[in-house]
């Protein structure tokens, strides 16, 4: 068990450390450079030798007076004191400030829509198998569902229940008439805005979900076992329990694999709905050529797309005899 | 096995709970104590950026409203495009997204209105120039600062010499060009500026440009602090207040203290809530549900809102907004052709401007002059110049000059250079600036119409702002020839000189002609109040530009603006081209609060229904 975790827990750190350098490297490779683009804001009526005095100022600022190898190092070192330099966007802002205020609502999106459609999705794909009528209405939704462009089933819901019906807001993540308290009217602002970012992922969640979960158990369904059971004369609702309990492993395989995309389309509606989060940041960023905010920005996406990881793994062992039979094995 | 899945997902769902409660934690605060106001609107204590924390040492003692009702709040946006980061003042390249930090909180000495042309006392009773280097400020009395302090010649004294030692601010350029060299609180209202070959243009612009800061307040502080601190829960002089800020918004309570009610009235609404939309698109649908009262987002479809009364604009019908800045061709002089005056000129009439404002803009601009020059500054033009040595988009007209000018058509039909070697350049802009991408397209396809051979390229801004200033590009737009109060910024913008390794004040294209910088230099030395010495002037610049063409004007950008004015608006009172009160320029961006934003809240009514 130890030598399991062991080698899974050396294998993110080693990920983590690589995934983090090409996060450094990526914004350097850009053509352009952060802190011109950020005095190319300043419109108020300046000088050659003024604007050169300020360039001295900021780059020293941002410690980008030094050769790029000890740039890298002095990531490092700030890296592990929890130090991610400051925005230049956002400047003066820490870095870490601006995640710690935009975060929340990445979580509050991700984390919910991705379980809820993982749940439903799976129980409604196991539901839909080999049910004629249901397969023949429902599938094919999912098939849609899955494939839409976040953006697009964003911007439909939007112009719909926003604009046309005026049922939900189409921005910002409380009324713009109230200041955060705690209160029933202020949490129920807050969830009327989160609602519909929430469902355009859940949507698209679901749908891929759900299609996975039918196909798994129309092939768990074909399997031997199941053939077996049913010339016993087992109860239908015991053969498709096996089923599904089978067709969950590659379906937990799956959540882990597609966790990169579904938070690039967290972040994309966070765009359309004009939703706090770290993806209108991050589009921002990149823009503005903000290393130390892109680099944030990422860090906090590979951080948590290997917790996750890292918490699926565990669950594996939890759920597959297999795997902790191979480690018992392994370590007598 | 069941069972374990059961758990699991239990497990899963409770590790996503305490999560969410920490997120939960970050956005909606403890109900802190509501004594200390401004801190309970950021996110939790614990976790609240310096800028959004410790509360102000004066801070209002009133407990802080969660709801605002809204009758009494205007929501604006168009301005932020990030969450706040700064309210320090000095700090004017990242004021964007609390753009009410100057004009609302912190206030200059004059204000500018961009319609009549002519700066306004602000905090200033009056100002002269005693002789040819001092200017005298006479303060309003009775002037004071949101904490009750009394606002003084010293503290006008104390912000000016901040930027004689310390090269990070950006009004340091006062004393190293304008010619500042010092200043002096005579007594409480009257302060004293001496200078040394004062550059009179700029000072002007100045005046309604920096901000006073207080003393009592700012002098504590390092000089880092002043330079980059973020400076949270400003102290300020002005008509609003620091409310609250979120992810998504700024809200701004009005300071019923504000010693300027007197003079210039109060403002109505009693809370600006100024949104950060995502995109221009969000905007639009906010104003289409009547979520926006005030939008200066660039929307392109509004024509056709205003037309069928959806939301209004200043002008009825086109161009629908106001003026804002010059939009313009940049080209690298030090690329061939382009450091032929003759092809650069033949180039000018080859652009189809009118094309653009009708299919980029949807008539939302107007063409530019050839000497660029605002509306508001139309006064300085020597349109006899403009008239002899102008350009206008004709086709035929710039074949036969590209033709007079010994370039003739290659195989492809695109003219060659002089020696036979094809010409191919870009036109850039950045990535993503959609009405500039559709005026890039029409640039090139005109351009290409004419026999030059140029195409369109969207590096991303970052890149693209690298070639701007490092000189690596072919052709590209630009409009850093921001509003002004003399012609002199737009020239001094487009000419900026000297020469350096990286330009990033202006002059992109590195056009290094002395007698036009002697010009510019000249221009700003001109007295504001001699008229008759500004047009000599310009007159000399606009003939020295348009005969050598180092930049071509073609459209304004506009002060987009565009207002709810349905049956369900709240406020009513927006300046139009037909007000009967003399309209104000209804732009909330940063550094336009000064130039008519807050007039235009003080004139607003309630609308009745």
């Amino acid at each position: 068990m130890r030598r399991y975790f062991g080698r899974k827990l050396l294998i993110y750190a080693l990920t983590f450390v690589l995934a983090v350098s090409i996060d450094w490297m990526i914004p350097r490779f850009m053509p352009g450079n952060p802190i011109r683009n950020m005095l190319a804001r300043v419109t108020v009526a300046t000088t050659a030798g003024a604007s050169q005095a300020l360039y001295a100022y900021y780059s020293h600022l941002f410690g980008m007076d030094v050769p790029l190898w000890q740039q890298y190092l002095n990531f490092w070192v700030s890296l592990f004191h929890g130090n991610l330099g400051i925005s230049t966007f956002l400047f003066p802002t820490p870095v870490s400030q601006v995640l710690l205020n935009a975060v929340p609502f990445d979580l509050g999106l991700l984390i919910p829509s991705i379980l809820v459609s993982w749940w439903a999705g799976n129980k409604f794909g196991a539901f839909a198998a080999r049910s004629k009528w249901l397969d023949n209405t429902v599938s094919p939704l999912g098939y849609v569902l899955t494939a839409t462009p976040y953006m697009w089933l964003g911007i439909l819901l939007a112009w719909l229940l926003g604009i046309v019906w005026h049922v939900f807001p189409i921005a910002g993540a409380y009324s713009f008439l109230m200041l955060p308290n705690f209160s029933l009217s202020f949490i129920w602002s807050l969830l009327q805005h989160w609602f519909l970012p929430f469902v355009s992922l859940f949507l698209v969640g679901f749908g891929g979900q759900a299609i996975g979960m039918r196909n798994l158990i129309i092939y768990e369904l074909e399997a031997d076992y199941a053939t077996y059971l049913e010339a016993l004369g087992a109860p239908r609702k015991l053969i498709r329990d096996y089923a599904f309990n089978n067709a969950i492993l590659p379906q937990i395989t799956g959540l882990a694999l597609s966790l990169g995309v579904v938070v690039a389309g967290a972040l994309v509606t966070e765009v359309v709905f004009s939703y706090p989060g770290i993806g209108y940041l991050l589009l921002n960023a990149i823009q503005n050529q903000d290393y130390f905010l892109i680099q944030g920005c990422f860090l906090f996406i590979i951080f948590g797309v290997l917790l996750a990881n890292f918490i699926i793994d565990i669950a594996y062992v939890i759920i597959d005899p297999r795997t902790r039979r191979g480690m018992t094995g392994g370590t007598a | 096995m069941k069972k374990q899945l059961y758990f699991l997902v239990a497990l899963l769902v409770a590790a996503t709970m305490v999560l969410s409660a920490c997120g939960a934690a970050a956005t909606t605060p403890a109900p802190a104590p509501a004594t200390v106001a401004p801190a309970t609107v950021a996110p939790a204590p614990a976790t609240v950026a310096p800028a959004t924390s410790a509360p102000a040492t004066a801070a209002p003692t009133a407990a802080v409203p969660t709801d605002l009702p809204r009758n009494e709040t205007i929501f604006i946006s168009g301005a932020a495009w990030g969450p706040a980061s700064t309210w320090n003042p000095f700090q004017p390249g990242n004021l964007a997204n609390t753009s009410g930090t100057v004009g609302l909180v912190y206030e200059t000495l004059f204000g500018f209105d961009p319609l009549s042309g002519k700066l306004f006392p602000w905090l200033a009773d009056s100002g002269t120039w005693k002789d040819d280097s001092t200017y005298d400020l006479t303060l309003k009395s009775g002037l004071t600062w949101s904490d009750g302090q009394p606002l003084t010649a010293d503290d006008v004294a104390y912000t000016f010499g901040l930027g004689k030692t310390d090269t990070a601010l950006w009004f340091n350029s006062l004393y190293t060009v304008a010619g500042l060299t010092g200043v002096t609180a005579t007594d409480a209202t009257h302060a004293e500026f001496t200078f040394t070959n004062p550059v009179y243009q700029q000072w002007d612009n100045f005046l309604y440009n920096l901000p006073i800061v207080p003393k009592h307040l700012w002098s504590t502080k390092t000089a880092d602090d002043i330079a980059t601190g973020a400076n949270a829960n400003p102290v300020g002089s002005g008509a609003y207040l620091y409310l609250a800020t979120g992810q998504d918004r700024n809200v701004w309570q009005r300071n019923d203290k504000w010693w300027g009610i007197g003079t210039f009235g109060t403002p109505a609404p009693k809370y600006i809530v100024d949104i950060r939309t995502s995109s221009n698109n969000v905007a639009l649908g906010m104003v289409l549900q009547g979520q926006l009262d005030l939008s200066n987002n660039f929307l392109p479809g509004v024509a056709s809102l205003v037309d069928n009364g959806y939301a209004a604009t200043y002008f009825p019908k086109a161009p629908y907004m106001l003026a804002a800045n010059t939009a313009y061709l940049a080209m690298n002089l030090s690329k061939k052709p382009l450091d032929d005056p003759a092809f650069r000129k033949a180039l000018a009439f080859a652009i189809d401007v009118p094309s653009i404002v009708k299919t980029a803009y949807a008539n939302l601009v107007n063409a530019s002059t050839p000497g660029g020059l605002l509306p508001a500054l139309s006064r300085y033009d020597d349109t006899a110049v403009q008239a002899s040595l102008g350009f206008s988009f004709d086709t035929a007209k710039a074949k036969q000059m590209l033709a007079a000018a010994g370039y003739k058509a290659g195989a492809d039909g695109f003219v060659t250079n002089k020696d036979g070697s094809p010409i191919k350049l870009q036109v850039t802009c950045p990535n993503g600036w959609t009405d500039w991408m559709a005026a890039i397209n029409v640039i090139s396809s005109s351009a290409q119409a004419a026999g030059i051979n140029l195409v369109a390229a969207t590096p991303d801004q970052g890149a693209w702002n690298t070639a701007l200033q490092s000189d690596t590009f072919d052709t590209t737009l630009q409009n850093n020839t921001a509003l002004s109060n003399t012609p002199w910024t737009v020239y001094n913008a487009l000419f900026a000189h000297p020469i350096v390794d990286q330009m990033q004040a202006g002059n992109f294209g590195r056009y290094n002609n002395q007698a036009m910088f002697d010009a510019v230099d000249a221009l700003g030395r001109v007295k504001a109040t001699d008229d008759a010495g500004e047009k000599a002037a310009v007159s000399k610049i606009q003939t020295i530009m348009l005969t050598d063409m180092p930049v071509i004007p073609l459209w304004y950008n506009g002060a987009w603006a565009q207002w709810d004015n349905g049956p369900t608006a709240v406020w009513t009172g927006f300046p139009t081209s037909s007000s009967s009160s003399a309209p104000t320029y209804p732009i909330t961006w940063s550094g336009y609060w000064q130039t008519g934003g807050l007039q235009t809240l003080i004139n607003l009514k309630l609308a009745t229904h």
